[in-house]
């Protein structure tokens, strides 16, 4: 069974998380209830004929792929495998606008055209001219890791020796407006949005395109391995210790074994409730990180989480402004992300230094 | 017919999101497809839309598009000619 090495990186966040390091940049921003992009210069990217039909997830989620593609010194794939729970939004927004606004007529192809949840992986397969194996996970917050599993799976199962693997969401006006009123997101003027110690419900919501080039080998270029993830549905706060020691296990790695932990507090009190249990207890000696404070929540933001990951394996070294705890290790070799919103949609992914 | 013409160069950078052109880079002989600006077959389906709802003119032989699209002054004279609103 052949192994899943990360190659290259690509990611485009609130953060300036493109020609930098690794978050030396980084601002934190607790003012604002929605963290918006550091967006590059997609014309160096994209062609200015293709650019104009794009929205900024479609963007995003191209320049992503080719940095990630870059680092891993590949021209092509053998599958593309994205992630996204809102998918292009904001095209689906302006055709539902144009919808109600002409009374279900007039309406026109570009939108439409650009409104699914695989454009950014359609786009991605035109740009570089690959007809392979093509597939859009929607299951929201684990959509990435879904794409992330699935990759995996055809990697062990040598269906294919190189998979770009990412997860993209987007923020529209109008679903952010229905977000702010239905609580998901934080209430304005009541800052600074402060995520660990919040005592309020809902978010500070971000977007963003993070991309992972997997192989089935090891190069002088690699990252990290991913060891295993695991994806579970619905847990009570009180099961979600037991889950994470048998996923270990089943990995032959018990907590002392961790080098670094990252945790996706998103300042939502109750969601948050999952992991000041595992905080406090059961990694209380082990590296702390949290990062949705950088990236904002959104579906895919455990993409940007295992940036993060393979960064402080890359680098070996955490920046302060993700550090939970004060703990610190002298190498970091095995990490463990862990992943839920509001109680659902868990998930366990493994990584390690080769 | 000028300031048709002028409006239709600015509603054809809105529409087809012709973020880097402007309206005095299009002149009026110009082919809208191919080697001018540049438009394909999705941008011919937006400009069939807009004639319909801007002009209230209804396209109903697609072969009509390859004329009427050729350039703004073909596109301005087939308005001028046609329009209902």
């Amino acid at each position: 069974m052949k192994k899943t090495y990360i190659n290259g990186l690509g990611c485009i966040s609130a953060q300036k998380t493109f020609d930098t390091v690794f978050l030396e940049e980084a601002e934190l921003n607790e003012n604002s209830t929605i963290l918006s992009l550091k967006a590059p210069v997609y014309k160096d990217f994209i062609p200015p004929v293709a650019i104009r039909r794009m929205a900024k997830g479609v963007k995003n989620g191209i320049v992503a792929s080719a940095l990630a593609l870059k680092e891993a010194q590949l021209e092509t794939v053998d599958a593309i495998i994205t992630g996204t729970g809102m998918g292009c939004i904001e095209d689906s927004e302006k055709f539902l606008k144009a919808i109600l606004d002409n009374d279900e007529q007039f309406l026109t192809p570009t939108s439409f055209i650009q409104s699914t949840h695989n454009t950014v992986g359609g786009q991605i397969a035109l740009g570089l001219q690959c007809k392979a194996y093509n597939l859009t996970y929607v299951n929201g917050s684990v959509s990435f890791e879904s794409a992330l599993f699935d990759a995996k799976m055809m990697i062990e199962e040598e269906e294919a020796s190189s998979i770009l693997v990412g997860g993209i969401d987007e923020m529209a006006d109008y679903t952010m407006s229905l977000f702010k009123l239905a609580g998901f997101i934080k209430k304005e003027n009541q800052g600074p949005y402060s995520i660990l110690g919040s005592t309020t419900k809902g978010v500070v919501f971000g977007e963003g395109a993070t991309f992972f080039a997997l192989e089935n080998q090891i190069k002088n270029n690699t990252i990290a391995e991913i060891l295993d993830v695991e994806i579970l549905n619905k847990l009570n706060v009180s099961e979600v210790e037991n889950k994470i020691l048998s996923f270990l296990a089943v990995n032959s790695l018990e907590i002392s074994d961790i080098d670094a932990v990252l945790l996706g507090y998103n300042g939502d009190v109750d969601s948050d409730l999952y992991y000041k249990n595992l905080s406090n207890t059961t990694f209380i000696n082990v590296p702390q990180v949290y990062y949705k404070h950088l990236s904002g929540e959104y579906d895919t933001a455990s993409a940007f989480g295992l940036w993060v990951g393979s960064k402080i394996i890359q680098t070996q070294s955490i920046p302060d402004i993700v550090k939970l705890n004060a703990l610190d290790k002298q190498s970091y070799k095995t990490i463990l992300l862990y992943n839920q919103r509001n109680g659902i949609d868990h998930s366990f992914t493994l990584i390690s230094s080769c | 017919m000028e300031a048709l013409k002028q409006e239709l160069k600015s509603k054809i950078i809105e529409v087809l999101n012709l973020e880097d052109i402007a309206i005095a880079d299009i002149n009026d002989d110009d082919a809208l497809f191919g080697d001018g600006l540049g438009l394909d077959s999705i941008d011919a389906l937006e400009l069939i839309v807009m004639l319909d709802k801007d002009y209230g003119i209804k396209l109903v032989d697609p072969k009509e598009g390859k004329t009427i699209f050729k350039s703004i002054e073909t596109m301005a004279g087939y308005i001028a000619e046609n329009r209902v609103k």
